[in-house]
C-alpha cells in the first residue's frame, strides 16, 4: 500500500488531498508512479506532468527518479510559499 | 526550539522567553518577524490562509534550525510559524538566534528565514475582493 499526498493547487485541481493505492504491478520507481496517476485522465495527465512539482518520499524530498516500495508515504507539491 | 500554530504569537514575550533562557550566555538576539502584506502583486489582500504538510513541516523547520546550530554558535534559536486563515498586519513567521556575538546571530537569524522559505512545505493561498490564488514562489533571494 503507497500513502499518496497532494497539496495546495495541485490539491485543488486533483479535487484530492490524500488517497491510498496498492502499489501497482511492474512500478518500482516514481517515473513508473507518475506515470501509472496520469493515466488515471486528462487532469491527472496534465497537473502531473508540472516540472516545477516537487516530490516527497516520507516526508524528505527526492529526485524525480527516485525508487519506490511498498508502504511509502509520497507527496507532490508547488514550490513552497511560507515565510 | 520549533512551533507550528495556528494561534497568535508574541514577538516580545518570544525575545524575554529567549533572554531568559539565556543564563547571560549570550551577548546577542536577532530575530526576524514576517507579516501579512495588505497588497500583493498590486492587489488587495483580504485574507492569506496557509496550508502546510503536517509532520514533515516539523522535520524540515527542526532540520533548518539544527544545520543553524552547527553553522553558527548558538545559545538559543526558535522558529515559529503559523498556519490557517490570517488577515493583513497578522504575524506569519518567527525567528530568532541567540548567540555570544552579533555576527553569528545575524547570519543565523537569516540563513533560517531563507532556507525556511525555499525547504519548508507551506503554501499561501490569498483571497482578493473578487477572487482567490495560490502565491507563486519568489525567484529574489
Amino acid at each position: 500500500m503507497l500513502q499518496l499526498r497532494y497539496f495546495a493547487s495541485l490539491r485543488e485541481l486533483l479535487g484530492i488531498g490524500d488517497e491510498q493505492v496498492e502499489l501497482p504491478d511492474g512500478v518500482h520507481d516514481l517515473p513508473g508512479l507518475t506515470r501509472w496517476l496520469q493515466a488515471r485522465d486528462a487532469t491527472w495527465e496534465s497537473a502531473l506532468a508540472d516540472g516545477r512539482l516537487h516530490i516527497a518520499i516520507n516526508q524528505e524530498i527526492v529526485k524525480a527518479d527516485a525508487a519506490i516500495r511498498d508502504g511509502d508515504e509520497i507527496a507532490w507539491f508547488p514550490p513552497v510559499t511560507g515565510g | 526550539m520549533i512551533r507550528v500554530q495556528t494561534e497568535d504569537f508574541d514577538a516580545g514575550t518570544e525575545l524575554e522567553r529567549l533572554r531568559g533562557s539565556n543564563k547571560g550566555q549570550a551577548g546577542a538576539v536577532v530575530s526576524f518577524t514576517g507579516l501579512v502584506r495588505d497588497l500583493n502583486a498590486g492587489d488587495t489582500v483580504m485574507q492569506m490562509t496557509l496550508e502546510h504538510y503536517p509532520g514533515m513541516t516539523e522535520k524540515a523547520l527542526a532540520s533548518i534550525e539544527q544545520v543553524a546550530n552547527e553553522r553558527w554558535e548558538l545559545s538559543a534559536t526558535l522558529i515559529i510559524h503559523r498556519v490557517g486563515p490570517l488577515s493583513p498586519n497578522d504575524n506569519i513567521v518567527f525567528v530568532a538566534a541567540a548567540s555570544r556575538h552579533r555576527k553569528q546571530a545575524f547570519r543565523a537569524c537569516e540563513y533560517m528565514i531563507d532556507t525556511l522559505k525555499t525547504e519548508a512545505p507551506f503554501w499561501k493561498k490569498e483571497t482578493l475582493s473578487d477572487r482567490t490564488r495560490w502565491v507563486e514562489q519568489e525567484n529574489s533571494v
